[in-house]
């Protein structure tokens, strides 16, 4: 019969229940889609490291994993003494240049790099033929709508898309080493390099080797790189990710409450008839709670559903620059969040309600 | 003693409005046998209204005696006075005030559960619902029931716990002429078939005449 009477009070205001549902949607739909992009643009990253094929990366002892930040301290003469190396197939330099975030430029040696790589796939156009050549890959070229010809204005200088890869690979746009060494003053430097192994059990001999032969540099195995590439590895994110969770549950809070609160003062002469009936204030409190927990499900759920939303519009409209990952492991805990603010949100009203002059309630119009 | 259902003495109530007291009722002696149907009439600020709200145990009172089925009002916790609303007393107010997003048969239904009330329909408030002739109306929700369809769904939620006492304030205050009479007629059916005891609040000489008894309250006294 409570139940009952919840649905019915629900069904009887579709527009205050819509916008409720709505509100806590949005605050869940917030939390999912920030997850999940710091999830997505995390293995991204990730994704497009293992892409490049290598096994090991050598680096200056004070970069940072990932994008290398624009600098270049390495000098490109190591690249053929460390394909000398025991166990080193193919050894590719590349110099990273930061553009707008989350984007940056990377130098290459296409030959080499392909190689490593194991090939990269053409879905239109080719290789490099002239200076101003620039290589893109699908999500970058569909973000920006580009096709091969197209004009790219970066770094005061003209470029001409010659080709369009497949994602996944390293980096999203490519340009000759040479030609971003000079553009960028460094001539003969480069970011990292990357190794590829002859085979897999070899790795750890050749960091070894490298470590022991070269302690002025940075030693990595691929898979330790990857490992850099997740949320609580990145203390900053953790903090950014519980700020954005405390906001949306503060929001969700704020909405539930007014929800509630407009709730109890709009059925003020019910909650009198149900008190004239003899409803405890127990029973009122009961109801209130029910209803908003009901409202809290509902709106988790479609904040769910929305999450997958904002997915399709960053895949649609920037798949470059923002990627979204659909997080289910996080679904529980929005919807913890949901009903946190729903219990939180009705306390206030529902012990209002509970309390209210059963006389005073049957007179209000 | 053991024949009345409403034993008052000296009843005072007064009101804290600010820093002004209000006395609403100033003395109040009455009483009200089983099975009787009485009729309280008088004007605006007589005090009727404040005795319905005692009575139905909505309001503690301030000062005197009321018993009501044996039970003294006056030593009743919140809780006690919430216990008497649902099995004690049964409320038919003027504006019928149903549960809007629920249905006739629901209305009804919820003044059970709230009761703790589990039992099937019994005989005699099927003899109600006849009186009441209402079985075609039970799935309709207020909003599409006439002012004395919803009174007379409003007096079966009253009659559904079986009270020991049936109180109704102005029942016909929202009802015209014909309405009127129909739910007069009934309240005096249910008291006469029934023996329900039935106390009615009125500022209306015609409707207060349906009562075997008429007490006229003025200035928070019963002056006749």
């Amino acid at each position: 019969m409570v139940n009952h009477l919840v649905i019915e009070n629900l069904k009887h205001r579709p527009v205050r229940t819509g916008l409720s549902i709505l509100a806590i949607a949005f605050s869940v739909t917030l939390v999912l889609t920030i997850v999940g992009l710091s999830d997505g643009m995390l293995e991204d990253n990730r994704e497009r490291a293992r892409g490049a094929g290598a096994d090991v990366i050598f680096r200056s002892p004070t970069a940072s994993f990932g994008t290398g930040g624009g600098a270049a301290p390495l000098n490109e003469k190591l690249i053929p003494y460390l394909e000398t190396q025991p166990h080193v197939t193919i050894a590719a330099g590349v110099l990273m240049h930061s553009l707008q975030f989350p984007n940056s430029l990377h130098g290459i040696d296409l030959d080499r790099s392909s190689r490593m790589a194991g090939g990269i796939r053409f879905l239109s156009g080719g290789p490099f033929r002239q200076e101003t050549d620039i290589i893109v890959d699908e999500f970058y070229a569909r973000e920006k709508k580009l096709r091969v010809g197209s004009k790219i204005p970066l770094l005061n200088k003209e470029w001409i898309v010659c080709g369009i890869v497949e994602s996944g690979k390293l980096g999203r746009m490519f340009v000759q080493l040479p030609v971003l060494q000079d553009l960028t003053s460094n001539p003969g430097r480069i970011t990292q390099i990357y190794l590829k192994v002859d085979r897999p059990e070899n790795i750890p001999a050749v960091v070894a080797g490298l470590k022991k032969n070269q302690p002025d540099y940075g030693v990595n195995t691929m898979e330790e790189v990857l490992s850099a590439f997740s949320a609580d590895k990145v203390p900053a994110l953790t903090i950014f990710l519980k700020v954005i969770v405390g906001i949306s549950v503060a929001i969700g809070f704020i909405f539930v409450f007014l929800s509630m609160y407009t709730a109890v003062l709009e059925r003020t002469r019910e909650i009198g008839i149900l008190k004239a009936l003899g409803a405890s204030p127990a029973f009122i409190v009961n109801i209130l709670l029910r209803e908003s927990l009901l409202l809290a499900v509902l709106g988790a759920i479609t904040g769910i559903l929305f999450s997958f939303g904002t997915r399709y519009l960053f895949l649609v409209t920037i798949p470059a620059s923002m990627q979204q990952k659909i997080t289910p492991l996080w679904w529980p805990k929005a919807l913890l969040i949901a009903l946190l603010g729903a219990l939180l949100g009705t306390l206030y009203p529902g012990l209002k309600a509970a309390k209210q002059d059963a006389i005073e309630a049957l007179s209000y119009d | 003693m053991t024949d009345a259902m409403v034993e008052i003495r000296q009843l005072k109530k007064i009101y804290h409005q600010g820093d002004v007291e209000v006395q609403a009722l100033r003395g109040v002696d009455l009483t009200v046998a089983k099975g009787e149907f009485v009729a309280i009439a008088g004007h605006s600020g007589s005090g009727k209204s404040t005795l319905f709200n005692i009575l139905g145990g909505l309001t503690p009172p301030t000062a005197g005696t009321v018993h009501l089925n044996g039970q003294d009002l006056l030593a009743l916790t919140e809780g006690e006075r919430t216990e008497l609303r649902k099995r004690t007393v049964g409320f038919i107010f003027q504006k019928y005030n149903l549960l809007p997003t629920l249905s006739a048969q629901e209305n009804i239904d919820i003044a059970k559960y709230i009761a703790g009330n589990k039992s099937a329909p019994d005989a005699n408030f099927q003899e109600v619902l006849q009186l009441l002739g209402l079985s075609d109306r039970l799935n309709h929700k207020p909003r599409a029931m006439s002012g004395g369809e919803q009174q007379r769904v409003a007096i079966a939620r009253a009659l559904v716990n079986h009270p020991a006492l049936l109180l109704a304030d102005e029942p016909t205050g929202n009802l015209d002429t014909e309405n009127s009479n129909l739910v007069l007629d009934l309240l005096r059916d249910l008291n006469h078939r029934l023996h329900q005891t039935i106390i009615m609040i009125t500022h209306n000489p015609e409707a207060a005449a349906f009562a075997d008894r008429i007490v006229h309250m003025r200035d928070g006294r019963i002056v006749s």
